[in-house]
């Protein structure tokens, strides 16, 4: 008997995994360069009913190659069908779900907050908690850049909303793996 | 033209117009058949008929525009029913797309959706590569559509032709083929174990051309199989352990066993609604083995608690293998197949027989198994005529039962007939069609005639479009809304100004009589069956209910 198959298998002993891990999930993927790849992806997503949070796309070292990352709730959706069904576009190369610990995630996001000059000492002291930059100021207004974890833009957001928030935009997170691998 | 010699292409279907003037051109010196159709539409289907049939890749052509979106139904289907199929439709010129110009339609964007994949040639020393990587991706696999849009000005470029060499490599597509052989092995011990099992089989072992295979599984134990619409004919329905088609039309007992197995071996099926009724009640003590060239297949609607992921050619031998060197005693499986031979002796297939002559729609079907021995290729439309065809014709061998499962086109049966028999043609090709269905591509019976394609038709006539006539009867308190077919054509005439031969039959004495001169007569022929107009399709798992829930014929008290 070769190692790794148990001598019986009982019926009452078979069980079925999980489906869903509850928890956001980011999935980084690697496609052809090639027209209509992102409406490849985008439109498995709309068609199964999967729902992104997030979603960016850039070129990587290779330009034949590009990167797509999205992130997407592992409570509401079984993460296993989504990279199944994503494994099946022609133009996918390959999917890897950064699991939390061993990955370096980052967003960017900018803030346009109107800034009396009253508390515009306050904001700017925000932005230093927060290692963010203001990048433009102007008579009514300052814009400010946050880099970091979907966290943190989210806790900046909270700080900065009661004093104004114009307007804001954020990139969806990209990720990178820990250490060599 | 080249690239598709090389592919072994043989036959195509299609029509012409302005965007694929060139490739027609070609086609003109090129040495094999293209079979003008009447319709996109219709082209498609026999594409599909062509490949269900034989097994080879069905190619079908197209031009810009509405051509190519009048081909977007065949391609749905192809997709829903893994049919291997390569449909090149021609494009505007290069410098027009975008412009909205004349005949321009975004039929990339347009079957995103429902293809394995496409390709948009936007250089012409591309075209020989993509045909390639199109019938390796179509026909490899989880066979499946593939589109190949070709503008005006590319497919008219005269460029080098080198015949490729080495076999299609594409990154991002690497079908897993032989299955993980611990799984396997695990499957085999679980199976030796089971006391309810059964086999649950599909299409894909039709499209896996794996008949055989199962049939030495389920002789290695008395294994009671059953198949769902698409795989009927893989396992013999004159099969000592054959239980009759599951599903919302399908037997009781198929249904019953499904319910109270222990086991469950799918293999190429994928647990579509129609198969499990309500989800969360089917087939509650079951653990299941899963077998598909799909991985996403598993665990998609019906968790697998043993997945293998593989072609079952390949896999399915292996199981044989290990089950076969296990120990195993055979009469645990005693108890199963007497509870399963009540069943069978308590819910048979059942009608009421017509009287006074009156065809029931049944009787139609039986008497056509008779008439062409059982050994036709049945092609169908969609609806009660193709869910009779499949309980009661008992189909022995696999590739000869066509229909539309997944999509559930209807229009379907004639043009699949037409592929059928270009691609077999020595076969004997039979359409049962329905009356609502049948006209809906009723102009290949022009292509039949032009292109000597003798299928022979029989049309189960009954007034409706039965199956939601059905219905609105059953769960719609019988509001008849838009089902009568009203001045249907008579459909003799209709087969004559074809230049075809029509037929008619309305008395069950002759009807067996007139079908062996329908099938002697040169030529196609469509024999017009008038059958019993609201006959119920039974037995049947009312919509969004349990499999235990099946509704059985009414019986006439006697």
């Amino acid at each position: 008997m070769e190692a790794g198959t148990p001598q019986a298998v009982k019926l009452e002993d078979l069980h079925l995994p999980g489906q869903l891990s509850g928890r956001k999930h980011i999935l980084s993927i690697l496609v052809e360069n090639k027209p209509g790849v992102l409406a490849r992806v985008a439109g498995l997503f709309s068609r199964r009913g999967f729902n992104i949070d997030t979603l960016a796309v850039g070129p990587t070292d290779d330009p034949s190659i590009s990167r797509v990352t999205l992130t997407l709730d592992g409570a509401v959706h079984p993460i296993d069908q989504v990279t199944k069904q994503l494994h099946k576009l022609v133009n996918v190369l390959k999917i890897r779900d950064m699991g939390p610990e061993e990955t370096v995630a980052r967003e960017m996001a900018l803030f346009k907050v109107s800034s009396a000059v009253e508390n515009r000492a306050e904001i700017i002291q925000f932005a230093d908690i927060f290692r963010a930059k203001i990048v433009d100021v102007a008579r009514r207004t300052m814009t400010i850049e946050v880099t970091g974890s979907a966290d943190k833009i989210e806790a900046f957001e909270r700080m900065i909303r009661p004093h104004g928030l114009v307007e804001m935009v954020r990139t969806g997170e990209i990720a990178i793996a820990r250490g060599s691998d | 033209m080249q690239s598709l010699k090389a592919e072994g292409v043989k036959e195509v279907f299609g029509i012409p117009g302005g965007a694929n003037l060139p490739t027609y051109d070609a086609m003109v010196d090129a040495d094999f058949r293209h079979v003008q159709v009447r319709h996109e539409q219709g082209g498609g289907h026999a594409a599909e008929g062509y490949a269900k049939a034989s097994g080879r890749v069905g190619v079908a052509f197209a031009t810009s525009g509405p051509g190519a979106t009048n081909l977007v139904t065949a391609i749905a289907d192809a997709m829903l029913d893994s049919v291997p199929t390569v449909f090149i439709t021609g494009q505007v010129r290069t410098d027009l797309i975008g412009t909205d110009g004349f005949q321009e339609a975004d039929i990339l964007g347009a079957t995103l959706p429902f293809v394995k994949h496409s390709f948009q040639v936007t250089d012409a020393r591309q075209i020989p590569e993509y045909v390639h990587e199109a019938f390796h991706i179509a026909s490899t696999g989880r066979p499946g559509p593939v589109l190949l849009d070709i503008p005006q000005d590319l497919s008219r470029a005269d460029i080098d032709y080198a015949p490729r060499t080495e076999p299609v490599e594409l990154p991002g597509y690497k079908p897993s083929t032989s299955g993980n052989i611990k799984q396997i092995r695990i499957a085999a011990k679980a199976l030796a174990n089971a006391r309810r099992p059964i086999l649950y089989s599909g299409g894909g072992v039709i499209n896996g051309n794996a008949s055989e295979e199962l049939r030495e599984l389920a002789a290695s134990d008395r294994f009671p199989v059953t198949s769902t619409l698409m795989g009927l004919g893989a396992y013999p329905a004159s099969g000592e352990s054959w239980l009759g088609m599951l599903g919302m039309h399908g037997t009781v007992t198929a249904n019953y066993a499904m319910d109270k197995a222990d086991l469950i071996v799918a293999i190429g099926a994928r647990f579509d609604d129609r198969i499990t009724g309500k989800l969360d009640e089917f087939a509650p003590h079951a653990k299941v083995i899963h077998i598909d060239v799909d991985p996403a297949e598993i665990s998609k609607n019906v968790g697998a608690h043993i997945p293998i992921v593989g072609d079952v050619k390949l896999v399915l031998p292996h199981l044989t293998r290990e089950y076969r060197a296990l120990q195993t005693d055979s009469s645990r499986l005693d108890d199963w197949w007497s509870q399963i031979r009540a069943w069978q002796q308590e819910h048979p297939l059942y009608y009421e027989p017509g009287k006074d002559g009156e065809i029931k729609p049944q009787f139609m079907i039986e008497a056509l198994h008779r008439a062409t021995k059982g050994d036709a290729i049945v092609t169908s439309d969609v609806g009660q005529h193709q869910m009779w065809t499949a309980q009661y014709y008992g189909f022995e061998k696999p590739r000869h039962w066509i229909n539309s499962g997944g999509l559930g086109t209807m229009g379907f049966g004639l043009p699949s007939a037409v592929g059928a028999k270009v691609a077999c043609p020595e076969e004997t090709v039979v359409c049962v069609a329905g009356d609502g269905s049948l006209i809906m591509n009723i102009q290949e019976l022009a292509t039949c005639v032009t292109e000597e394609i003798p299928v022979k038709i029989f049309l189960m006539n009954n007034g409706y479009m039965g199956m939601v006539r059905q219905w609105q009867e059953l769960f719609w308190d019988r509001r008849y809304s838009s089902v009568e077919m009203g001045a249907s054509p008579d459909w003799v005439k209709l087969a004559e100004a074809f230049g075809a031969t029509g037929l008619r039959c309305d008395n069950s004495a002759d009807l067996e009589q007139t079908m062996v001169e329908a099938l002697e007569t040169d030529g196609p022929v469509l024999l017009d069956v008038r059958v019993a107009q609201e006959e119920n399709c039974y037995p049947m798992i009312p919509p969004g209910q349990a499999a235990r829930d099946m509704v059985e014929a009414p019986r006439a008290v006697r």
